[in-house]
């Protein structure tokens, strides 16, 4: 779906996207992190054609970008650095605008058009929104409202940074389904987020970028891989410490952290000595630790030297 | 594309009271015109208006005049400047591009509709200028008008209807110039305001240097030179030569500064 080979992008004498080659499949929900000024912004607006880039290619749904992206932006949706409508005018009336501002050739009817828009406002909750004009809106309405602008042309993708900005949890969960099931139904996902335990939650694949460069790119359970190690709990945790000996690489009160081949042998073991065992099993990397671990620090901070 | 934009524009508010303000110009100094029966003396103030006092049919152009300074520029500017940099401004601009909208057609349809609003707020005013001079100043039956024209001889209503398309015309195709320096401007910055109020600054540049005997050098090229020529389209005969002159040199700054506006726009980052 997206496809990049060694796509750079400098600003003078900044290389803000250095050398990445991303790589989006069909049918993926795709996560793509990484801190504030990191790139991705800029990696979304070269996608979207919007910024040219210094080198490399790119092709979205199989054309080159900015070459042909006319051809195909019609079948992507997207968020960019938050919604933005003519807050003189309703909702209803903007998509409207949008919806005719398209291409002629795929345009769809105009009489189709009302119910183009009213099925988008449906899908993310803003059916009875009425005549309000957008300047009257929430947070969280302007953000549903370019949620249902991205979703307007009922796209094969959907490129999505920071969708439930500005939402509830009520508005969160609505979205995250909302995201299921459209991927349910074939659409591909590229989603930018901070909140890690969304993506966690979402994502089939995830793509790390760190000052520019794409550190790693692989299925999100890759990343959570185990580590293998085996997380024990247990009431008795000093009888166990004085069991297992050396192989106890970490203990937190309760918590030890131990390194064994068999985690159901250990089981046995701890059992079979009189050790009660409240919870054991295998520690997995969370998304966070393991993006932590892959990218410096945020180019929000500016330290005194 | 282009229909897109001209509702655009046509139904937002903004608009409308702008061509309000520019008709109301006029027609208040119609009123105190009719009230006080004091005219500029001839040679003095706005064009016509000393004529005007006479036949208000002529006032149709005398509002042109009046407007033509100052208020249309402005006007002009400010929906100019608003096309790209207001949507950039607005972040509307790049959903625009990833609808997509291409970017040349983007162009090509905010400069149509600019150039709409430029004819229609012309037609305006010299539409209000006309029914309000005839109401205020003086409605002898059409047939019967023989007005005096700049030169002295009379013309008839036929003939002065005539010119006074031909002022329109060519008072929109100069403030055509006026849209394409704030067009261009505004695919320069993403600040509408500085899109437009860069175009005034231009222009009132211009008017200052026509006044500099040290200037005139340049007098001949500067935009705002032959705006007042449309005057002599009421000369008897009708003197050509400043007017085709100015349709030439707006023809060549709008030419050029589209150009520009078309290069930079379509290879730019559109970082807003």
């Amino acid at each position: 779906m997206i496809v990049t080979h060694a796509l750079t992008k400098r600003f003078g004498s900044l290389t803000a996207v250095d050398s990445i080659d991303l790589d989006v499949r069909p049918g993926d929900i795709y996560g793509f992190l990484g801190a504030n000024g990191s790139g991705k912004t800029t990696t979304v607006r070269m996608l979207l054609g919007l910024v040219m880039a210094t080198s490399g290619r790119i092709e979205l749904l199989g054309r080159p970008v900015p070459a042909d992206a006319g051809r195909v932006l019609d079948q992507v949706g997207a968020l960019v650095e938050g919604p933005a409508a003519y807050g003189h005018l309703s909702g209803r009336a903007n998509l409207s605008l949008l919806d005719a501002s398209g291409p002629r050739r795929a345009r769809g009817s105009r009489s189709d058009r009302g119910d183009r828009v009213a099925a988008a406002l449906d899908q993310v909750g803003l059916g009875g929104i009425g005549r309000r004009p957008v300047k009257a809106y929430s947070l969280g309405m302007r953000q549903r409202l370019g949620l249902a602008a991205a979703l307007l042309r009922r796209p094969r993708l959907l490129v999505l940074d920071e969708p439930t900005n500005g939402l509830d949890p009520q508005g969160i969960r609505e979205i995250r389904e909302l995201l299921l099931r459209l991927h349910a139904g074939g659409t591909t996902i590229f989603l930018s987020s901070h909140l890690l335990a969304e993506v966690e939650q979402l994502c089939t694949r995830v793509g790390v970028l760190d000052r520019g460069r794409l550190v790693a790119q692989s299925p999100l359970a890759d990343l959570q891989a185990p580590t293998g190690r085996t997380v024990v709990r247990t009431p008795d945790a000093t009888a166990a410490l004085a069991l297992l000996d050396g192989r106890v690489e970490h203990r937190d009160g309760d918590t030890l952290l131990v390194r064994v081949a068999d985690p159901a042998a250990l089981n046995a073991l701890l059992v079979g000595n009189g050790v009660r065992v409240r919870e054991l099993g295998p520690e997995r990397r969370s998304l966070e630790q393991a993006v932590l671990e892959l990218t410096g620090p945020s180019t929000d901070r500016a330290d005194r030297r | 594309m282009i229909r897109v934009e001209l509702g655009k524009l046509f139904r937002r508010p903004r608009t409308w009271m702008t061509i309000g303000l520019l008709d109301a110009l006029p027609t208040i100094v119609a009123i105190l015109l009719a009230i006080t029966g004091v005219g500029p003396r001839p040679g003095q103030g706005p064009a016509f208006l000393s004529a005007v006092l006479a036949n208000g049919s002529l006032f149709a152009v005398a509002a042109l005049a009046i407007v033509l300074p100052l208020f249309l520029p402005i006007a002009v500017a400010v929906v100019a400047g608003d096309t790209i940099a207001g949507e950039a401004q607005a972040g509307t601009l790049r959903y625009l591009l990833i609808r997509p909208v291409g970017r040349t057609r983007l162009l090509v349809a905010k400069l149509v509709s600019v150039f709409a609003f430029v004819l229609v707020s012309v037609v305006l005013v010299a539409g209000t200028g006309f029914l309000v001079g005839r109401a205020l100043l003086g409605n002898q039956p059409l047939s019967e008008v023989a007005v005096t024209s700049v030169s002295g001889s009379t013309l008839t209503p036929g003939q002065i209807a005539a010119r006074t398309v031909l002022a329109i015309g060519y008072v929109a195709f100069s403030m055509l110039g006026v849209a394409a320096v704030a067009l261009f401007l505004s695919t320069v910055t993403d600040s509408a305001l500085s899109a437009s109020m860069g175009a005034l600054a231009i222009l009132i540049g211009s008017s200052l240097l026509l006044t500099i005997d040290a200037a005139q050098a340049l007098q001949p090229y500067l935009p705002t030179r032959y705006w007042l020529s449309f005057i002599d389209l009421f000369r008897d005969p009708i003197l050509w030569r400043n007017v085709l002159r100015g349709i030439a040199l707006q023809g060549v700054y709008v030419a050029v500064l589209l150009g520009a506006a078309w290069a930079n726009f379509a290879t730019k980052d559109v970082t807003s």
